[in-house]
């Protein structure tokens, strides 16, 4: 997946992105920091096709075929839970297959198979208003899971959670991420978060958005031990050097 | 708990019936003239009496209201999806609809009775007119008060347009369409009433309304009360079946129809 020289401009003529460039392998998890208005969610949109760039281009895949292919596998999760509070769990995460017209039988299966990766099992029939905010970010992400996703777009999906729920749903994404190899392109304000997550952090300067700075993060066991060692804590300092560096006089 | 909802029964009904005795007292002591009051008792009396007219009459207002409130139900909700189509559809048909529900009823009638030759069916689009604005105006705006970020999953997830209609729009609707459908039923009432009366018509196939008219015309107070208690208990009966409906449709999910935990 790549982007080249990508600007948007909104109608109301904010200039949200200017000249962004950034490549994404298959199997990476990368996640975009920057301040709030820096024009990260734009670049998710623009990525998942649900608002055309101003400038540049955006890539999926080597060949146009593989892009439409790849277009139908994306899922998208975004910083509210976003569910149909009239429907059960079980209907909201079957959403995405009930719109590809997915056989009933094998849909249903891979709801109950979603649910139980997210640790959900037992609350198919529940209605939203039930659940607790991180129960429903659950069932968000099983959405986002159940149409097996090459390339998943996470908006800040756990910024509005406590820090208990936040931790325990950075365990289980990352654990996921190993298991199944998706794509991730994850967009935070949190420098923790995003160094805990990725293999990659692109740290992002102020609107109009750029890349500024690209921070690679080895491949070690995500887990407390690593969260307390000096690896994780050296490479915060360093994102957070990265992120005052972008945002200048304004920090 | 128990307490609560004997009193929530209690209270109304003492308090109505400490209206009708007073509404006794005033008409006894006051030996106030039956033209111009009659006691509660001769209204019921009459009620009971003369259900051979006012009965059937009933029965005329009730079909023209219900066939015009199914009618405005199926035309209020059709033109508000072909209107969430397309803003181009919108901005042709809005100001007709708009048209249509500022001209009063009472001046539409004579209009529309002396054009269509038979005068329940003239009844039933007057009612219709008057009774398809509030849901149509209702459904409209539920069908564009989608939340923006399921609409755009639902595009990113590539789902069609009738897709989107039934699993987004149309659920997303359903609570302010039930408030359409609240206010519908109520007018629906009032405007069979109104076109009747407006009409004038006669003989067979009279309405409540019409039969009210012809009593008082004859100053049988009693039956004009007797008359007047029917439309009355139609249409709490009307808005009672509507709230129950919308009640039962949320009840899984609508804050307005869930119970709120202490």
């Amino acid at each position: 997946m790549r982007l080249a020289d990508v600007g948007k401009t909104y109608a109301n003529g904010v200039l949200a992105l200017d000249g962004v460039s950034l490549a994404v392998a298959s199997g990476e998890f990368v996640s975009l920091l920057g301040p709030s208005g820096c024009g990260k969610s734009t670049i998710l949109r623009l990525v998942a096709g649900l608002s055309p760039p101003s400038a540049g281009t955006v890539e999926l895949g080597a060949t146009p075929g593989e892009a439409d292919a790849l277009r139908r596998e994306i899922s998208f999760v975004f910083q509210e839970p976003t569910l149909m509070p009239w429907a059960t769990v079980a209907a909201n995460v079957l959403m995405p297959l009930r719109v590809r017209r997915v056989p009933r039988r094998e849909a249903e299966d891979r709801v109950a198979e979603a649910l139980a990766l997210v640790g959900l099992d037992g609350f198919a029939k529940s209605y939203p208003r039930e659940l607790s905010g991180g129960m429903k970010m659950r069932v968000s992400i099983a959405r986002a899971l159940v149409i097996r996703p090459r390339l998943l777009l996470l908006d800040e999906p756990f910024a509005a959670l406590d820090e208990i729920t936040r931790f325990r749903l950075n365990d289980d994404l990352v654990r996921l991420w190993r298991q199944f190899g998706w794509t991730v392109l994850f967009v935070t304000h949190s420098v923790f978060e995003s160094v805990y997550l990725s293999s990659r952090v692109l740290v992002m300067s102020p609107r109009p958005g750029r890349v500024v700075q690209d921070i690679a993060v080895p491949d070690a066991a995500r887990n407390e031990a690593w969260r307390m060692g000096p690896e994780y804590n050296a490479l915060c300092r360093e994102v957070s050097l990265a992120l005052h560096a972008a945002m200048g006089d304004r920090a | 708990m128990r307490r609560t909802v004997v009193l929530s029964v209690l209270v109304p009904v003492g308090v109505l019936a400490l209206t009708v005795l007073a509404w006794h007292l005033y008409v006894t002591i006051g030996d106030v003239e039956t033209f111009i009051l009659p006691a509660p008792d001769l209204v019921i009396r009459t009620l009971w009496n003369d259900w051979s007219t006012l009965g059937p009459a009933l029965w005329v207002t009730l079909k023209l209201t219900f066939s015009a409130l199914a009618l405005a139900v199926v035309g209020g909700v059709a033109l508000a999806v072909l209107m969430a189509q397309s803003r181009w559809i919108e901005l042709a048909l809005y100001p007709y609809a708009v048209i249509l529900q500022v001209t009063p009823v009472v001046a539409l009638a004579p209009i529309v009775v002396t054009r269509i030759p038979d005068t329940q069916t003239a009844l039933l689009v007057l009612a219709f007119v008057v009774a398809f604005f509030p849901i149509l105006t209702n459904t409209a705006q539920g069908l564009k008060s989608v939340d923006h970020n399921l609409r755009d999953l639902f595009q990113l997830h590539g789902a069609g347009r009738l897709q989107r209609l039934w699993y987004l729009e149309a659920p997303s609707a359903l609570p302010y369409f039930l408030t359409g459908l609240r206010i519908a039923g109520g007018i629906a009432l009032i405007a069979a009433v109104v076109a009747e009366f407006a009409a004038g018509s006669s003989g067979a196939g009279s309405g409540l309304a019409f039969r009210l008219f012809e009593a008082q015309y004859r100053l049988n107070s009693p039956r004009v009360f007797a008359a007047l208690l029917l439309l009355a208990a139609t249409g709490v009966a009307i808005f009672a079946a509507t709230s129950l409906v919308s009640a039962w449709a949320l009840r899984h999910w609508h804050e307005s129809a869930v119970p709120r935990d202490r």
